[in-house]
Parts: C-alpha cells; structure tokens; sequence
C-alpha cells in the first residue's frame, strides 16, 4: 500500500512540477501532510507520558517510569522534527500564497499569534521536562508536563481556526469585498470564533488522542508480536490502547458534527464526500464508487440514508454536484475515497474498541490473544491514514478555493517561478529528516533493547563497538507514513 | 505614538530577542563546526550541545513570533517581504530544517559516524542560516523591496548591503555565543574550554569591528537612507553597540565571564535597535511607513493583548528555564551510572524522604 502511494505521489510530482500552481498547492499538501502526523504525537504524546510517568511515580512502578523515560526520548525527536516542519510552515504560508496572507493577515492572523504563544510555553516546559531528570524534584518534574498538554490543546484550537476560516471566511465585510476588493471592518475576534471552528477543533483534537494512542500501543504491539512478552511491552500497549480507545468514540461523535457543519456551510465539499452526482430529496448513502465521465460506477447506495443521517429526514433534499457551477466543483473522487476510508477506518477503531473494552468489563485485563495484538498493531499505521485522509477530505473538497467562495487558490500564489524546483528540494529534504527520524528512533530503540542507555557519542569510541545489529520493530511509525501523503 | 508603533515596538522585542537568544543558538553551531576533528572536538562539542541543549527549541519560537506578527499587523508588507526575498528565505528555511533535526538527531545518534555527520550537518546550516537572515535584512534596510514585492529575485539580495548584512549576523551570533559559552564553561568548572572561548570570542570581536567599520562604506553608498538615520537618531546605539562590545571585551579578560554576557547582549541589542532606529518611520525603506502599512485597529488591539498574554505567561516560564539551566539544574549529562534504576532509587528515595 504504501509503495503504491509513494509511486503514485511521485508521479503525481512529476506532473505538477511543471505547473507552478500544482506545485506550490504539492508542496503545501506535502508539508502539512507530513506535519500533522507530527503535531498530533506533539499535542497527545504528553498526556501518555504524564500517564506512565504517574504510574510509576505513584506505584513505584520501574516499568512505567522506564516507558515515560524512553517516550520522552522519542517525543524530543520527534518534537524537534515537528518544530522545525512547523516553522517551516509559517515560511510557506507567505511564500507561496503571499495573495492571502497579503489580504486577509490582518483578519485571520490572530490565532496564529496566539497559537505562537503556546507554542512557546510547549517548547519551553519540554525542555524542562527532558532535561529535568536528574535537577528537578519528582513531582515537580511530572508536574512540567501539564503545562505541555494544555498548551498542545490551546494551540490546536489556534491553528484549526485559520483552517476552519478558510472554510467559513468571516471578520470582514464579505459584500464590499466582492464589489471591491476591498478588505474593510475587520474584526480579528470574530474570524477567530466563526462558524466552523468548535467543530473542526473538536474533530482535530480528538484525532491528535486517537493517532497517538493507537500509534504507541501499535508500537508496542509489534514488539509483543516478536517476542517480547514482558510488563512493559504488556503496559506500552495498554496504556496507547486506552487512550485510543476512549478516543475512538468521541472521534465517531465530532467527526458526525463536523459532517453536518460541513453538510450546511460547504455543501460542494458535502456533495463530493457523499459523491452526490444530482440534488436529491431522500439522498442515498453511496458506499465506494468513483465517477467516471460524470457517472457513478462500482458503487453500493443505501437508499436515504445520507439524507436521514443529515436531517433526520428520509426526505430532505441535499445539494447535489449538478447546483454547484462547474468550475467551482472539488475533485469529487478524491474527495469522496478519502472520506470513506476515514470513515472506514474509524468504524473499524470504535468496533475493536467496543469489542476491547467488553473484553476489559468482563475480565479486567484486554485481550491476550495474538490476533488481537495484530489488530493493535494495524491500529497505529492506519489511525494515520486515516488522519491523512480526513485532512485531504477537507482540503481537497474546498478546491479550488482558498478561502470558501472568497479567494480562489490561483489567486492567492506567488508569483515567483520554479516553485517545482522548491518542491523537488523539499521532497528531498523531508524524506531526508523522516529517513533520519526514522533511523534514529529504530537505533534508539534497538539501545534500551539492548539494556543500555548511553549519552551521544561526541567523540570516536574508545575500544568497543557498542551497538552493532539487532532486529527491527519497537519505535514509532512516523518515517515511512508522511511520505504517502 | 501610535497604535502601529506599539506593535512594531512588539515586533522589534521579538526581533531584538531572537537575535539574542537565537543568535547565541547560531553561533553555538557555528563553533561547532570549527571545534576541529573528531578526538580534539569531542569535549567542545559537548559543551556546545549541554548549552544549548534544553533551549534551542524556545529560542527558535521567536522567529516565529516575529513571522506571525507581521504577517497579522503588516500583511501587506510581509507578502512584499516574502516574495522579494523568496530565493535567501529559501536558504533560511532549509537551514531551519536541517539545523533543528540534526541537532537533535546528533543527540539521539549511536554511533559516532552518525552523531559526526548529523553533527556537521548541525553545523554547516548554523552558518548559512543567520547569514541568509542578515541578507533579507539588509535588502529591507536598503530599500530595495517594493511594496508590491514584485523585484528581481537575485538582484534584490545580491547586494553589498545584504552581503554585509549576512556577514555581520554570522559575525554576532558566533561573538555572543563564544562569551556565553565561555561563562558555560566557566561555570561548570572547565577552565580549559573557558579559555578556549573567551579567546576566540576577542579574535571574532577584531573581526567583527572591522567589518563593521568597513561596512558605514557600504551603507553610506548603497543604503543612504538608513545611513541618514544611523548618523542621526540611531548613533547613539551604535556607539553603545560598541562600547558593550568593549566592555564585554574586558571583563572576559579581566576573568569575569558571568558578568560578560550582560555587555554582549547590550552590544548586540543596540546595534540591532540601530538598525530599527536607523529606518524609522519606514516600514519598507522609502516605499511605506509604518502606520500606512498597519493592519486595521481591531487587530492591532488584539495583537497587543495577546503580547500581554504572552507576557504573563510566557516570561515567568522562560525566566524558570533560563534560571534552570544557569543554576545547571537542567542536565544532559545521562551517563550510564544514571540508568533507569538509579533514577529509580533517586525516586523512591524522595517519596521516603517526602512522606517522613
């Protein structure tokens, strides 16, 4: 699958480096896709830390003191890697669409400046947290990582705003825009709160919960799959499986929000979710399908479903592809495809979370079988697809506008040449650091597997040769996923 | 004073603190790259990432701050900014990327090729980055970005200003940072390197002075109009720059390395300030100022809020961390006599001790 992907994406490169358009709009895809991943480990991943570190603090647990210490490695690499991708971002968003950072700065920049706020107090309580061991007092020490939790959460809402705004575009008199072009009676406020924020925010933070737990129990998983049945493998996985677990039904419940917000603001995005061809009173629920010359083939329809689910309403009428003019529809395909596979996968979650916890209730431990182990395993790589896939949903039904019936994307890119060129580089550069995340994280682990824990190496070894070998498994998954975006 | 100089005083404060506190960060890098081979640098390097180490991360906020500050008060001006000097942002961005996860991954690395390699990597965009960052300054010093952006891409940057501009970021981060590594040094008791530091910081200081007074030439023919305001409102600062250039100077002879810093941020605050100073009221030099560039009242208003936010939150936190690592409380010294059951031992004897 993700071979497949890979080749795909890198012809799909190819095409666009032609074009400074697809490029720059590639190059966006391609940053944040790969940031996301990121961002979501960096908002959750201190909540599962503080949840070990507690543990062991608490019961004078050995293994889950081990476990808060090894994640708090990993997260410093991976947080690292998410800073510099984020700052990397902020670079991007004037380079490339200086037409929309140029008008509408002023309207929707606040969150930003907000979100650099928390941002800062992220950064600065990490670096206490991890550098902390050996200076601080132990509750102090946990207590550094409630500010980093809160901070992630905050930061979200700040980020999601700006995306949300690109959606529901407001804090500006949209009329004297359109007659004049004019950015006039701004007020920064109300861009922040409008209407697509609560849910998207809701939506976003619980996946940041869902991709993360699912992500380190996955981890673990593996491990436990090749052998290393200890506690701590037992307690990496029920530790990440309980946080995706409570998530997965809050993911179920905000993504049906999102949904309905997206249903009455963005109803071309809706239409191509639900590949809705024509506008229907009782509307099906299409399951699969793909249009092809503008007919819908391979598909399953379940009659007014989608249209029940909307309204609780086997009748009302929904907006289909035909009222939306032309050139203002979203590739309907990909829109629709990515959307199903989120959905998909998220069913699947809330299902083998359902079954867990029944599990759970009726004998007070998860499940011990080698296949569920599997399914845990599977867990981590596909919350990721499915992350990737509810953002591509998003972004790719607004097509091809920047900011919702206000901006159109080709009227917001620099008009600098070569942006192929930048891409080229970039894809070079971001495979570069997640091969390198990649390959620190495996060797990382393959040391505490092999029972040590040694400082950087900054001058050549003495006599011994320390790490040689080693199987693979037992780190997180991030390398090899962004590059599918 | 209006409501548009309270902002862009705010994003001067960000400026002006990046190039402290990112810059001592740069220049760290950058003497890392010259601590010599492997077995010879080994213990430099070390001293560079214990610095550093549980920092750089905040350090690095500031850019983003001033980005997203004037992306919100100056829209206009910052897509002029970004589109004029697109090709050294580039160089800024690529640099950011590598420097951040190399470092890091140097730290995380197993072996020594990997660690000399991410290690290098580390350092080679310390020195690209800054200097990258000085060459859009100096094309916004000297007037050369239009309002609506739309300027040669090479011409705008390949310039005496901007090279001079690159220079002398390159040339500050790694003075500074060679003072504050040499108090590093000093403190935790490594006289050796404290030497090695202090030394290196007086060679960078004849450097630097000499390029700074070759460069008045420069700005004098190629930036007339920040040369104006540099000869008037902004040569106070500059002669402070210089005087805390000195003054640090001394005390690190005089062996007061602690004492040293407080000059060298003075020094490269003022200078910096010079500059603003210097172009003042000119957002863009000759093309637009400040206050015509300002983004509508609303936001400015809650731009400053939120710069109070940040002061209420954001400054006692740093102000811990900084305390933190002075006090050397924060350590990456994780040798293997701290392993896991050590610090298992450290804990539960805390417990012990707290439930007494």
């Amino acid at each position: 699958m993700y071979s497949t992907g890979v080749i795909g994406s890198i012809l799909a490169i190819t095409e666009a480096a032609e074009s400074n358009l697809l490029s720059a709009r590639w190059l966006m895809a391609l940053s944040l896709g790969f940031h996301i991943v990121l961002s979501c480990l960096g908002v959750a991943f201190p909540t599962l830390i503080y949840l070990a570190h507690r543990r062991g603090i608490r019961n004078d647990d050995l293994e889950a003191l081990t476990l808060a210490r090894r994640w708090g490695k990993a997260a410093a690499v991976l947080f690292a890697v998410g800073a510099v991708s984020g700052t990397t971002l902020s670079f991007e968003m004037g380079m490339l669409w200086p037409g929309l950072m140029g008008t509408f700065g002023d309207v929707m920049g606040l969150p930003f400046a907000l979100e650099g706020v928390f941002f800062f107090l992220e950064a600065i309580f990490l670096g206490i947290y991890l550098y902390g061991w050996k200076g601080l007092p132990a509750k102090v020490h946990l207590a550094t990582l409630i500010p980093i939790g809160i901070s992630g959460v905050l930061g979200t809402f700040c980020i999601i705003s700006v995306n949300a705004w690109m959606n529901e575009p407001t804090g500006f008199d949209l009329d004297v825009y359109r007659a004049t072009g004019e950015v006039t009676d701004v007020d920064p406020w109300a861009a922040m709160f409008n209407g697509a924020v609560w849910p998207q925010f809701l939506h976003m933070l619980t996946a940041t919960y869902f991709v993360t737990g699912f992500g380190v129990a996955s981890v673990y998983a593996v491990g436990w799959l090749r052998g290393r049945r200890d506690r701590l493998h037992r307690m990496g996985v029920a530790i990440g499986f309980a946080v995706g677990a409570v998530t997965a039904p809050l993911q179920v419940l905000t993504g049906d929000i999102a949904a309905r917000n997206v249903a009455s603001s963005q109803p071309a995005k809706f239409a191509a979710m639900e590949l809705l061809t024509e506008t229907t009173s009782g509307a099906p629920l299409t399951v699969g399908g793909v249009l092809i010359d503008g007919e819908k083939r391979f598909a399953i329809e379940i009659p007014r479903l989608t249209s029940l689910l909307q309204d609780f309403d086997p009748n009302s009428t929904i907006t289909g592809l035909d009222d939306i003019p032309e050139a203002e529809r979203p590739p309907a395909n990909v829109v629709h495809l990515s959307f199903q596979l989120m959905v998909g996968i998220g069913t699947a979650a809330l299902a083998l979370s359902a079954f867990s916890g029944w599990v759970r209730w009726r004998t007070g431990d998860w499940p011990t079988s080698p296949w569920w182990f599997r399914a845990v395993a599977v867990s981590g790589p596909a919350a990721v697809v499915a992350l990737e896939a509810g953002w591509v949903t998003t972004e790719v039904g607004r097509q091809p506008w920047i900011a919702q019936q206000v901006m159109l994307v080709e009227d917001a890119i620099t008009p600098r040449d070569g942006i192929g060129l930048v891409l080229a580089g970039l894809v070079a550069v971001y495979l570069g650091l997640g091969g390198s995340a990649w390959f620190v994280l495996r060797r990382m682990s393959q040391r505490w597997r092999a029972g040590e824990d040694p400082p950087a190496p900054y001058g050549p070894p003495a006599a011994d040769d320390r790490f040689a070998g080693g199987d693979s498994g037992d780190e997180p998954e991030v390398g090899q996923v962004e590059v599918d975006a | 004073m209006t409501l548009a100089d309270v902002v862009i005083a705010i994003v001067w404060a960000g400026v002006l603190a990046y190039a402290v506190f990112g810059g001592a960060d740069f220049g760290s890098g950058a003497w890392d790259l010259l601590a010599g081979r492997s077995r010879a640098g080994a213990k430099i390097r070390k001293r560079i990432d214990r610095s550093i180490g549980p920092v750089w991360e905040a350090n690095h906020v500031w850019l983003i701050f001033v980005l997203v500050y004037l992306w919100t008060a100056f829209p206009e001006v910052f897509a002029a900014i970004v589109t004029a000097t697109f090709i050294p942002l580039i160089g800024v961005a690529v640099g950011i990327i590598f420097r951040g996860g190399a470092f890091v991954f140097r730290k995380s690395s197993s072996t020594f090729e990997s660690a000399r390699f991410f290690g290098a990597l580390f350092a080679v965009s310390s020195l690209v980055t800054p200097f990258f960052l000085g060459a859009v300054a100096g094309a916004v010093a000297s007037g050369r970005v239009p309002l609506d952006g739309d300027v040669d891409p090479w011409a705008v940057w390949l310039t005496p200003t901007s090279f001079l501009g690159g220079t002398l970021a390159v040339g500050t981060c790694m003075w500074q940072a060679a003072v504050f590594l040499a108090a590093d040094a000093k403190r935790d008791g490594e006289v050796e390197l404290a030497a090695y530091f202090a030394r290196r910081s007086q060679i960078t200081a004849v450097v630097l002075g000499a390029i700074a007074l070759s460069g008045i030439v420069v700005i004098e023919t190629d930036a007339p109009t920040l040369a104006d305001g540099l000869e008037t409102w902004g040569a106070p600062l500059v002669a402070l720059s210089g005087l805390g250039g000195l003054a640090a100077m001394f005390l690190l002879r005089r062996g007061d390395h602690e004492l040293a810093r407080i000059p060298a941020v003075v020094a490269v605050v003022s200078v910096m300030l010079g500059w603003g100073v210097g172009q003042y009221p000119w957002m863009l030099v000759d093309e637009v100022e400040i206050t015509d560039a300002a983004a509508p009242s609303a936001t400015l208003w809650a731009l400053v809020l939120a710069f109070g936010l940040a002061g209420l939150l954001v400054v006692p936190s740093l102000v811990w961390l900084l305390r933190l690592t002075a006090v050397g409380a924060l350590s990456t010294d994780e040798t293997r006599d701290d392993s896991s059951l050590a610090l298992h031992a450290r804990l539960s004897a805390t417990a012990t001790a707290e439930s007494d």
